[in-house]
């Protein structure tokens, strides 16, 4: 049964890019358990609105778990100590009456802080741009029932298609990795080569197989994607 | 040259390196559980290798190997560092599923090539660059006799017992080290999907018992027989 709890929130703040950070904690009363992760942040900044402070900074838009947006580092857990989650789909009832909780912007060179908790996540957008697309003219979009595809097959691109590029991986990686990186069978050679250039040259990390990315992914995208990537890379380098 | 220049390109030559290495264990290993059956089939090993040409052609391979698994495992973790960035979390949650030993692999790999130190000083030193310098460096043993030493070493009251028990921690950090390597060294080079995910992991398990164990047995049958003759 859900109830009315008082917390702390140990929020990082941070007023730009070049600032230095640092933490802060406030005292939150009367925040309703069935409340979620983000309204329980907003009750927090009308509070610090109306004690004329600068309200936190935050990313959030879908608040249903498609987006990605919500990017936060919750009592040491990327979006939260539940699991296969966002931050949106958090609830307050997972904490209990007097915690403290800290919460923290994704710590990763490829994703420098911008404001508080929002971080630049474009490091994965110029991925995407990298390698992201299909060459040439493929026409009109034929009919799925025309095309049958095995279950297993249908199984893992769906496991890869299943990523919203949260960030969660690289933030939870102490690698700073991004090997979890699905990819398309079209052209898959050359998106690999591509991506993985682009991936490197904007720092991230190299991947160890702690499996954190896969055990912190809001979406439960599977660790098999990164050996996926790593045959279709080494198939393409090697017949390069 | 994308085996330098790219982050896959570099996991899959430590990846092959240290794979090459396992198999190399897996050999020594083999070797050296004869000396515990029969120690004239131990000496007939050792005279088999010892100084011989593909045995030093060998030997060179191996300190290559490692030397590339070491350099390139330094090279990594200081990317991996600086991909991190300075700013650490401050408060870090158990990730589940994430084992111990995958985390700490580097710290590892210091532990097994800090004993590597003490192992080549103990045999390498005292029987291949032995018969290579002629004896210089066998100290009171012959070099052709590898079971008398091997004996001498690991069963001599106090040391031999010591020197079984820091054998037995290098083990220890070997086997931890492997049970991640072997099955994150067949991940990364692309063997892997979302059936094999656990197998993978077992045949790890498997495959780093298998290395270590012969090198365990050896050392705990000759802390056995030191203890009763203490």
């Amino acid at each position: 049964m859900d109830q009315y709890i008082d917390i702390k929130v140990r929020v990082w703040r941070q007023a730009g890019p070049k600032a230095q950070g640092h933490f802060e904690t406030y005292d939150l009363k009367h925040v309703f358990q069935g409340a979620s992760f983000l309204e329980m942040i907003d009750i927090l900044n009308e509070q610090l609105v109306a004690e004329h402070k600068d309200p936190v900074t935050y990313d959030h838009d879908c608040r249903e778990g498609i987006c990605g947006m919500c990017s936060m580092y919750v009592n040491g857990h990327p979006h939260g100590p539940d699991s296969a989650i966002t931050t949106c789909q958090l609830h307050m009832r997972k904490f209990h009456d007097g915690e403290t909780i800290t919460v923290e912007p994704w710590r990763s060179r490829a994703f420098p802080v911008i404001k508080d908790l929002m971080v630049d996540r474009g490091a994965y957008d110029k991925i995407m741009q990298a390698g992201g697309f299909v060459s040439v003219n493929t026409g009109g979009v034929p009919d799925a029932n025309a095309i049958p595809i095995p279950k297993p097959v249908a199984d893992e691109a769906m496991d890869a298609a299943s990523c919203i590029g949260c960030g969660a991986c690289a933030a939870a990686c102490k690698n700073g990795s991004l090997a979890l990186l699905p990819q398309g069978k079209i052209e898959a050679a050359a998106r690999a080569k591509a991506m993985v250039a682009k991936m490197d040259e904007l720092g991230f990390g190299n991947c160890t197989n702690t499996g954190a990315c896969a055990a912190e992914c809001p979406k439960s995208v599977s660790l098999a994607n990164i050996a996926r990537l790593n045959r279709e890379f080494l198939c393409a380098k090697f017949q390069d | 040259m994308w085996l330098k220049d790219s982050s896959i390109g570099r996991k899959f030559v430590m990846s092959i390196s240290g794979l090459a290495l396992v198999f190399f264990l897996l050999f020594h290993g083999c070797m050296n559980l004869a000396v515990v059956f029969s120690e004239e089939a131990y000496n007939t090993i050792c005279r088999l290798l010892g100084a011989n040409w593909y045995a030093l052609v060998g030997t060179l391979g191996l300190a290559f190997l490692v030397l590339v698994h070491f350099s390139y495992a330094i090279y990594l973790t200081i990317q991996n560092r600086a991909a991190r960035g300075n700013d650490r979390y401050a408060v870090t949650g158990k990730k589940e599923g994430v084992e111990w030993e995958s985390e700490n692999m580097l710290v590892l790999g210091i532990i097994v090539i800090g004993f590597l130190v003490l192992h080549l000083y103990n045999f390498w030193f005292r029987m291949q660059l032995a018969e290579i310098t002629h004896g210089a460096t066998a100290g009171a043993f012959d070099p052709q006799d590898g079971a008398s030493y091997v004996i001498a070493l690991f069963t001599t009251p106090v040391s031999g017992q010591i020197y079984c028990v820091l054998y037995l921690i290098w083990l220890c950090a070997l086997w931890f080290h492997l049970r991640h390597g072997v099955w994150s060294a067949l991940h990364t080079i692309g063997w892997n999907n979302l059936v094999w995910m656990k197998r993978i992991k077992v045949i790890g398990v498997i495959v780093a018992s298998l290395a270590v164990a012969p090198f365990a047995i050896v050392v705990l049958y000759y802390l056995g027989m030191g203890i009763a003759m203490l």
